[in-house]
């Protein structure tokens, strides 16, 4: 597809700080997990850092890249590319700046051992006030600027608003143990929190699902797969795995039985819906589309690979019987990686690269252009290793009887080496993307700027 | 506007997102309603609060929930080959895998309180059950 000669409006790198501290985000999230691995490993290296420390850093940058590479992709997409006027686009910069300086306040807590939350905000839960007000801020705006399409609105302007909406939900949710109702009894508690978390990775899904599905179709240059009824179908299921899909993480927790009968039911039909319809997308791509946006397309390409494999994975571990062993192993941080790089990171990084070969055209080349390239192989290559190293632990913590914990954890320890070995790898390829992407994204000047060719 | 042309689809995100409200009510409600454990102490309260403080959950976990670089801990104190002088002698210690986080003795006794009151809530031993042909494992929580 060619460039267009049309000159660029003021609105050409809205959102790209936000894609770019996501990008950011990442390479400290891979240099975090890769930190975090060796220390589990090796307890007494890098000393003045505990595990403790490390791994809320590590997850909080993964939910970090994941979130802002969305809005940035939602903040730059609908006025560049969908004809919609944000209200209020001054905003966008106060939305970056508060999220920046909550992030610094977040990491400067960790790292002084400051915690008080769970999990995913395992910080002090008076740091997610930032986080709250902007977000609502961001969904009004955001509601308001689509309020002004015209058409009927494609599957992903659904999928962004459903996922803005329940992240505020979800959000608010896993802060219900601060109320006694739901601290005094464990059982609520323990399960709240875990439908919390499980919903708040529905909202994020419904993001990138919705940026994937856009991707797709200005790739394609075909407006009909955003608004047929498969489309809509992912859609629907995947509203419904946002609402059940999480009791999957709680079979282990004494809670009612229909609780965790329903989450049973529920199938990963959400995923295998999301593979057809790349499965055919990309069957539908001339080579003239696929060599334009060539990057991009391996990045959405390779999620489609990502989704089968795991969804193979998220199949089994919905049986309760494997569940039930699976669980509190690295059955399960393979689950969350493979999901979380595999295909979350995959469509993100189709996003950013639909952006950087749009915006900057021919001047994508050189070294950034082969460096997105074989980072891009790096990455994937390394990430079968890493996967393949945490399925054989967690298969061996899950299926083998052990006397004791840490006969188990002995046991384990050449596949978690070879698990952090390929985090290396990993780390480099996922550098060399991210660097390539920075590279291309931080001189670009909207007065230098065309727009993109696939623009409304 | 989107409503003019599109009826169904905000009548099902509407249907969808009303369900939501209701399906979360029941999990609040009946769906996590204790029967046989008591409700939590001031001294378990205080012990859950220090369990987060300390980011316990990086390393360890209840129901299978949390880290995996120590073991997990819901039976550990009504377990009779542990108990709460093993924990006890963890928490105060640390281990080569575990930091000191040099608490007092009141507030190890906190933790100790809430792990005993999580621990009465239910078992956490699937291994131990029987697997049906549906695909569940039965064994007593």
């Amino acid at each position: 597809m060619e460039q267009s000669n049309m000159n660029v409006n003021k609105s050409a790198r809205t959102g790209i700080n936000f894609v770019m501290l996501g990008l950011a985000a990442l390479g400290g999230c891979v240099l975090l997990g890769i930190l975090g691995a060796f220390k589990y490993l090796y307890p007494e290296a890098l000393p003045g850092f505990e595990f403790h420390q490390l791994r809320p850093i590590h997850v909080s940058l993964a939910v970090s890249w994941i979130f802002l590479a969305a809005i940035g992709g939602i903040y730059h997409y609908l006025p560049n590319y969908c004809g919609i006027k944000l209200k209020w686009p001054e905003s966008v910069d106060i939305h970056f700046w508060i999220f920046l300086g909550t992030g610094i306040l977040i990491l400067g807590a960790y790292l002084m051992g400051n915690f008080g939350g769970r999990e995913y905000w395992a910080y002090p839960p008076s740091l997610s006030i930032p986080i709250f007000a902007t977000w609502i801020f961001f969904g009004i705006h955001i509601l308001l600027s689509m309020k002004q399409e015209k058409e009927p609105w494609p599957v992903y302007y659904w999928m962004w608003m459903t996922g803005i909406i329940f992240f505020l939900i979800t959000f608010s949710e896993a802060y219900l143990y601060l109320i006694p109702f739901f601290n005094e009894n464990v059982i609520r508690e323990t399960t709240i929190q875990w439908k919390s978390y499980g919903a708040l990775v529905g909202s994020w899904n419904m993001l990138v699902y919705g940026t994937a599905m856009f991707v797709m179709e200005r790739i394609s240059g075909n407006k009909k797969m955003a608004h047929n009824n498969e489309a809509f179908l992912l859609y629907i299921l995947s509203f419904v795995a946002l609402m059940v899909g999480w009791s999957h993480h709680i079979y282990a927790v004494p809670s009612a039985t229909w609780i965790r009968m329903l989450g049973y039911a529920v199938s990963m039909a959400e995923l295998a819906i999301l593979a057809h319809i790349i499965w055919e997308w990309r069957k539908s791509l001339t080579p003239d589309q696929k060599h334009t946006h060539l990057i991009s397309y391996r990045f959405i390409f390779a999620s489609d690979i990502w989704v089968f494999l795991n969804l193979i994975l998220a199949i089994l571990m919905s049986i309760p019987a494997f569940n039930l062993f699976s669980h509190g192993t690295h059955i399960t941080v393979a689950h969350a990686m493979g999901t979380t790089i595999g295909i979350n990171t995959m469509i993100l990084m189709g996003s950013v690269f639909l952006m950087v070969e749009n915006l900057c055209g021919n001047r994508f080349a050189g070294w950034s252009r082969k460096w997105a390239g074989q980072g891009f192989w790096v990455s994937n290559v390394s990430l079968v290793v890493f996967l393949g190293a945490l399925m054989i632990a967690g298969s061996m913590e899950a299926f083998i009887e052990w006397e004791d914990f840490y006969e188990k954890t002995e046991a384990v320890v050449p596949f978690l080496l070879a698990f952090s070995v390929s985090g290396i790898g990993l780390l480099g390829g996922l550098w060399m993307v991210v660097i390539s992407a920075l590279n291309m994204l931080m001189p670009v000047d909207p007065q230098e700027q065309t727009a993109p060719a696939n623009a409304e | 506007m989107m409503t003019k042309h599109q009826p169904w689809r905000r009548f099902l995100f509407l249907a969808l997102f009303v369900s939501f409200f209701f399906y979360s009510a029941s999990v609040y409600t009946s769906g996590t309603a204790l029967n046989t454990a008591p409700p939590a102490s001031d001294a378990a309260l205080r012990g859950q609060t220090l369990f987060r403080e300390n980011n316990c959950w990086a390393c360890h976990q209840i129901y299978g929930l949390g880290g995996y670089m120590g073991p997990d801990l819901t039976n550990v104190i009504i377990n009779p080959d542990l108990g709460p002088d093993y924990a006890r002698l963890f928490i105060e210690e640390g281990t080569d895998r575990m930091p000191n986080f040099e608490l007092s003795e009141a507030e190890v006794d906190d933790i100790i309180a809430y792990l005993e009151y999580a621990g009465a809530a239910g078992n956490y031993n699937p291994k131990k059950g029987e697997i049906t042909w549906y695909g569940t494992v039965e064994y007593e929580r």
